[in-house]
């Protein structure tokens, strides 16, 4: 059987149960959710057929492609792929989804407007899931648009929030941005190669020929094959929230928890990456170089806001933009297949410590200030748990969880990367911020006392909720050991290659201390975060944080994240409106001025003429018309309108007429 | 000139023999007809007067139709169009050309695959700006009004004489003057003597330069002039023109560009624009943005690119930047303006000089493949279908917005979305139909025109780059404005759509889905063997 046939099933499904919560009344809003949820379970099912047969030849790139509009000699094609690739992802997308939905039936309970999220949640399914299976980049270009449709209606769901509406609007700006980016690299790959296809049998563009003619055969090939890359991740950058474009995934926090969960921690932010990883054969080493660059600053800069912020899921979310900058840092220094790696890991780790602090938000009323919070461990038992495997997932702590190993893979790709050794440091850096922020953040919410009668009311939620994090905590844990250096058989079927059955427990110490290194720093994070916070709780919510204390400026330049906000308002808005002033104004007083004066010249010219007229022309004429009036009036005394004058006259006339005719014709 | 007359007067091929004698001209002439009877019979009764308008005005989509059943025998997959310039074949003609007539004029009708997608067009916008007028105050006039400019535009999409055609451009014109004056907002007797003034004067310069060619050719069928290139060569006319003087090329084409041009309009002829389609009546806005902004780019095809492809390429340097200037500077216009009518009015500004950017890089170009021109010019195609479609939308649902609350400012409402879901679902799906979602259809055509414009002008795709984001800017802002944030005051009053309401704006919702989803529906039918 040649599965890339089925494979429109597994976005349609959800497509279907989007179409079906639009026309859902109110009334039955559970038909809404169950069609979600039931599309994505049968979606998953799909997926996990589809990765069993991926990963029967794991080398192999199985398409299926077909003509979306031809008009004369020009033709854009559609196609889909399967590979453990888009594989892989597909099975994580429609998991981590269902587990998502199931959680927001809890979540959103009480939302009038719960049928129309679980259209849109269904809706950013189907985008996503389209973008991970197709086979063309304009069929990626278009489900990524709708992808982040999806995320601005989830955004501004509660959109009676002025602030979400400015969230949702921030965010679908700036990421288009990027994909004008990613739209001008799909002209330029499409005008070059003519093809918008990953792989087709030999005449992709990801496939040795178009490579070949892009290295060798094209004048400047590689300066063009950058162009297009770096072109294509600017809408990476985009997407997955990559400096200097981050700015709105920290304001995408006012959508609802589960949305952050979603799509602004586990899929759509990811696809960037994704995005980076299936077009890697395409980038050139000094696009390679450049996305590295901007990984590291991403991972770093995430990394050290988050230690700032008070809101939990601002630092969840700027924790997100710098492993997100990992990911980058990973496919920059040649290792798609760690990036990959981390990105399903994160995903699982990530989605449930969103959904731990939607947990701890839901219960504490809607409270999302952590110095609020406190003591919430004892009251919150599974939540607790679950989000502490998280964290530790997050925090990179050895051996036993999944972010140690797939975070293990990139410095490890990142130690081997022969042109700089600075992603590697940068890496090793934000290893210790992780651990410290994480610790920071466990602290502050689940220890001490509670600062708030929001946080002592607070109780454990139902099984709807809890059951979806107890599953993302298992997940969390089991993944990483898919790709230890023992046995890296997610990495093996990623690169298609051949791997031994049993694994070799030597490779783990292999290299040179590398694991050391990180299972110190690791240690280093944690201790320093618990010695700030967790030895002296905080006690009440308005006092300083510690480290506010003793670094007050460069703690307020980074709770101002930078400023980035700042600067942004201050250039590329300001320049935005002068150019809209520019715009508006030319009209106003420049070009309408001068239609006016034309039409006023051909006013003025009208009124020359017609003084001409009067004075020189008319007057002629009038003196003229004068005479003509006067000889008229001599005559028309004659009309004296009475038939019998006229009679007299006529007969008058008759009869000099005839004596006329007699006296000529003699 | 009259040792020319002779060549002429041997028969050239100017295309098919009618197929469906009486066909094109039904369609110019029922409504025109209709409008006419509903101006004299002005005293029928309102609801009466409306069905019968609604009746004339539907018989364009039904013959529209007929003639799609016809031109279907010329479908496949021949490049679209052909470089150097000529003229496509007319698959359905009536009258004819021929040689010596009073001043030129015959009555000569074709459509090619242009017509027949701006005939459809207009079937579909025509009555649906009428739905949109159900409840004007003397209902009979107005939609009489309305009628005379449906058929006039059918006309100018129709005519293959120039006399013809211009008389239809004019006739265009009186009857939405009316509309505008008298229906109009509180400025619209200045608007709608700016809009026939400006329209008038950009028309007389055209009408001089066709004197010119009747002059140096003894005649103004396009038809013919087209065959006239076949046989002795694209550069007769202007070798003809020249002997009338060495500046008479130049003086004719700028001559018919600049009528063309403060008909689209094109940047800087466009200021009357905002002004006329803000004043206008809703109905008439409709109209004018749907179907009488194409007719500027439609003669771009008909007239200009067959017959000044030389002056044309000179020009294109120079007209590549107004169009850019239109593109980028309309978006960022639009951003700027809180009077909503006028913030729609500059996103068409934006969406057309798209058409023009398409045209001008193109049939320019030097370089570039017959992907590129392909790509182009059905771009533009289907941009003059989908901007009709979305920008109706849009002008019809701020008029729900004025009709409501009498009010039609940016910051004049808010949450509007909590009490009008159904209104908000449908304006929402026709902005981002408007601002180039995929997905929707004006991704397609838009996805086309920078397609064909990279080949030939990277520069220039880039250029355009900038509108994109600026339509994006300023339709978010507007939906921020509107429909989200806390309810405001204005916005209680904002009732859900009513079902004649619905009825105005679900057809071109389901077109803008079908043409975005399945393009080729749209594209097969202006796709001929014969190209």
């Amino acid at each position: 059987m040649t599965f890339p046939e089925h494979l429109w099933l597994i976005p349609a499904l959800p497509l279907l149960a989007a179409l079906v919560g639009a026309f859902t009344p109110r009334a039955q809003r559970k038909i809404s959710s169950a069609a979600a949820l039931l599309a994505m379970a049968a979606s998953f099912g799909v997926a996990c057929a589809a990765l069993s047969s991926a990963l029967a030849q794991p080398a192999a790139h199985q398409v299926s492609n077909f003509t979306w509009m031809a008009v004369g000699q020009f033709n854009l094609q559609f196609g889909f792929l399967l590979d453990p690739l888009g594989a892989f992802m597909a099975v994580m997308v429609t998991f981590v989804g269902f587990l998502i939905f199931l959680f927001s039936t809890g979540y959103m309970r009480d939302d009038e407007n719960y049928a129309k999220f679980f259209c849109y949640l269904s809706l950013f399914a189907a985008a996503m899931l389209g973008l991970l299976v197709s086979n063309s980049l304009l069929l990626t270009f278009l489900c990524w648009e709708i992808v982040g449709l999806a995320s601005y209606l989830l955004i501004g769901f509660w959109f009676h929030k002025p602030e979400a509406a400015a969230a949702a609007k921030k965010a679908f700006i700036t990421t288009r941005v990027g994909d004008l980016g990613f739209l001008l690299g799909l002209l330029w790959l499409d005008s070059a190669l003519h093809t918008q296809l990953f792989y087709n049998n030999g005449v992709g563009f990801l496939e040795t020929a178009a490579l070949d003619y892009l290295a060798v055969a094209l004048p400047c090939g590689l300066l063009v094959s950058s162009a297009i890359g770096l072109l294509l991740f600017c809408g990476a950058v985009g997407k997955s929230g990559q400096f200097p474009l981050h700015v709105w995934l920290p304001d995408a926090m006012e959508g609802p928890t589960p949305v952050s969960a979603l799509i602004h921690a586990a899929t759509m932010v990811a696809a960037g990456v994704f995005l980076m990883a299936r077009i890697f054969p395409l980038l050139s080493p000094d696009a390679l170089t450049v996305v590295a660059t901007i990984g590291a600053i991403t991972a770093l800069l995430g990394a050290v806001i988050a230690v700032t912020q008070n809101d939990i899921k601002r630092v969840l979310a700027f924790s997100t933009v710098s492993q997100l900058g990992y990911m980058m840092l990973a496919i920059g220094v040649g290792c798609p297949e760690a990036a990959i790696f981390h990105l399903l890991t994160h995903a699982f780790f990530k989605a449930l410590l969103f959904l731990g602090a939607g947990s701890v938000i839901f219960a504490a009323h809607h409270e999302q200030d952590m110095r609020f919070m406190g003591g919430l461990a004892p009251r919150m038992k599974i939540t607790f748990a679950t989000f502490a495997i998280g964290m530790m997932a997050l925090a990179g702590v050895p051996f036993l969880f999944s972010g140690f190993w797939s975070k293990e893979a990139i410095l490890h790709g990142a130690h081997a990367w022969p042109t700089s050794p600075l992603p590697f440091y940068i890496g090793l850096v934000a290893v210790v911020l992780t651990a410290f922020y994480m610790t920071r953040l466990m602290a502050n919410v689940f220890f001490g006392a509670p600062r708030s009668h929001a946080a002592e009311d607070a109780k454990e939620n139902s099984w709807v909720m809890t059951l979806p994090l107890a599953l993302l905590a298992v997940c969390a844990v089991l993944l990483g050991f898919l790709g230890t250096p023992a046995w890296p058989w997610l990495q093996a079927q990623l690169t298609g290659t051949e791997i031994s059955s049993a694994p070799d427990f030597a490779k783990i110490f292999e290299g040179p201390g590398l694991l050391a290194t990180s299972i110190v720093l690791v240690a280093l994070g944690l201790g320093a975060g618990w010695a700030v916070y967790g030895f002296q709780k905080r006690a009440t919510a308005s006092e300083p944080d510690p480290l506010e204390k003793k670094f007050p400026r460069a703690w307020a330049a980074l709770e101002h994240r930078l400023y980035f906000d700042e600067l942004y308002a201050a250039t590329v808005f300001r320049l935005n409106n002068a150019l809209a002033f520019v715009a508006d104004a030319l009209d106003r007083w420049v070009i309408d001025q001068a239609v006016c004066f034309v039409g006023k010249l051909g006013e003025f010219l009208g009124f020359i003429n017609k003084d001409i007229d009067e004075q020189g022309l008319n007057a002629g004429f009038d003196a003229t018309a004068g005479k003509i009036r006067d000889t008229a009036g001599a005559y028309s005394s004659a009309q004296t309108g009475e038939a019998h004058g006229y009679l007299r006259v006529l007969a008058l006339g008759f009869v000099a007429l005839v004596i006329l005719v007699a006296v000529l014709s003699c | 000139m009259t040792a020319f007359l002779p060549i002429l007067a041997q028969t050239l091929p100017t295309g098919e023999t009618p197929a469906q004698p009486m066909l094109l001209s039904l369609l110019i002439f029922t409504p025109i007809v209709g409008g006419l009877m509903l101006l004299l019979a002005h005293k029928l009764h309102p609801t009466l007067s409306r069905l019968l308008g609604l009746c004339f005005s539907l018989t364009t989509l039904l013959f529209g139709a007929g003639a799609t059943i016809i031109m279907m025998e010329w479908l496949g997959t021949a490049p679209m169009i052909k470089i150097p310039p000529q003229l496509n074949p007319f698959k359905i003609q009536e009258g004819e050309a021929i040689t010596q007539s009073f001043l030129g004029f015959n009555y000569h009708l074709g459509m090619d695959a242009i017509s027949l997608l701006l005939v459809l067009l207009t079937g579909i916008i025509a009555p649906m700006c009428l739905l949109a007028s159900w409840k004007v105050k003397h209902p009979q006039i107005f939609f009489g009004l309305m009628l005379l400019t449906q058929g006039a535009a059918l006309g100018v999409f129709l005519a293959l004489n120039f006399f013809l055609w211009f008389l239809f451009w004019e006739l265009s014109l009186f009857p939405m003057f009316f509309l505008i004056k008298l229906w109009g907002g509180p400025g619209a007797q200045r608007a709608a003597y700016q809009f026939v003034l400006y329209t008038i004067g950009g028309s007389a310069f055209m009408l001089l330069a066709f004197a010119a060619i009747y002059a140096a050719t003894g005649t103004v069928d396009f038809a013919r002039l087209s065959a006239m290139a076949n046989v002795y060569g694209p550069s007769i006319l202007n070798e003809k023109l020249a002997v009338l003087g060495g500046a008479v090329p130049m003086l004719a084409f700028l001559g018919v560009l600049v009528g063309l041009a403060v008909k689209v309009p094109m940047y800087p002829f466009h200021t009357w624009l905002p002004a006329t389609y803000a004043e206008a009546p809703v109905g008439a806005s409709m109209f004018l943005t749907a179907i009488l902004s194409k007719m500027g780019i439609f003669g771009v095809h008909r007239i200009l690119w067959p017959n000044f492809g030389e002056q044309l390429k000179d020009a294109a340097p120079v007209l590549i930047w107004l169009s850019l200037a239109g593109v980028v500077l309309g978006a960022y216009a639009a951003l700027r303006q809180t009077d909503l009518k006028r913030m729609v009015a500059y996103s068409s500004i934006n969406h057309l000089s798209y058409c023009l950017l398409a045209v001008f890089a193109v049939y320019s170009a030097t370089s570039g493949t017959q992907a590129d021109a392909d790509s182009a010019f059905a771009g533009t195609l289907l941009q003059m279908f989908n901007h009709g479609l979305s920008a109706a939308a849009l002008f019809f649902c701020i008029g729900v917005l004025e009709d409501r609350t009498g009010l039609r400012g940016l910051h004049d409402f808010g949450g509007v979305r909590k009490v009008a879901p159904l209104f908000t679902a449908f304006c929402g799906i026709a902005m981002f139909s408007s601002l180039g979602l995929p997905g929707l259809n004006g991704f397609v055509s838009e996805f086309l025109i920078f397609r064909g414009v990279f080949g030939v002008k990277p520069w220039a795709a880039a250029v355009a780059c900038l509108g994109l984001l600026g339509t994006a800017l300023f339709f978010l802002n507007f939906w921020q404005k509107v429909f989200h944030g806390p309810t405001a005051a204005h916005s209680a009053k904002v009732a859900d759509l009513s079902f004649r309401e619905v009825l105005v704006l679900a057809p071109v919702t389901v077109l803008m889905f079908v043409i975005g989803l399945w393009p080729q529906s749209l594209l097969s039918l202006i796709q001929s063997k014969f190209f």
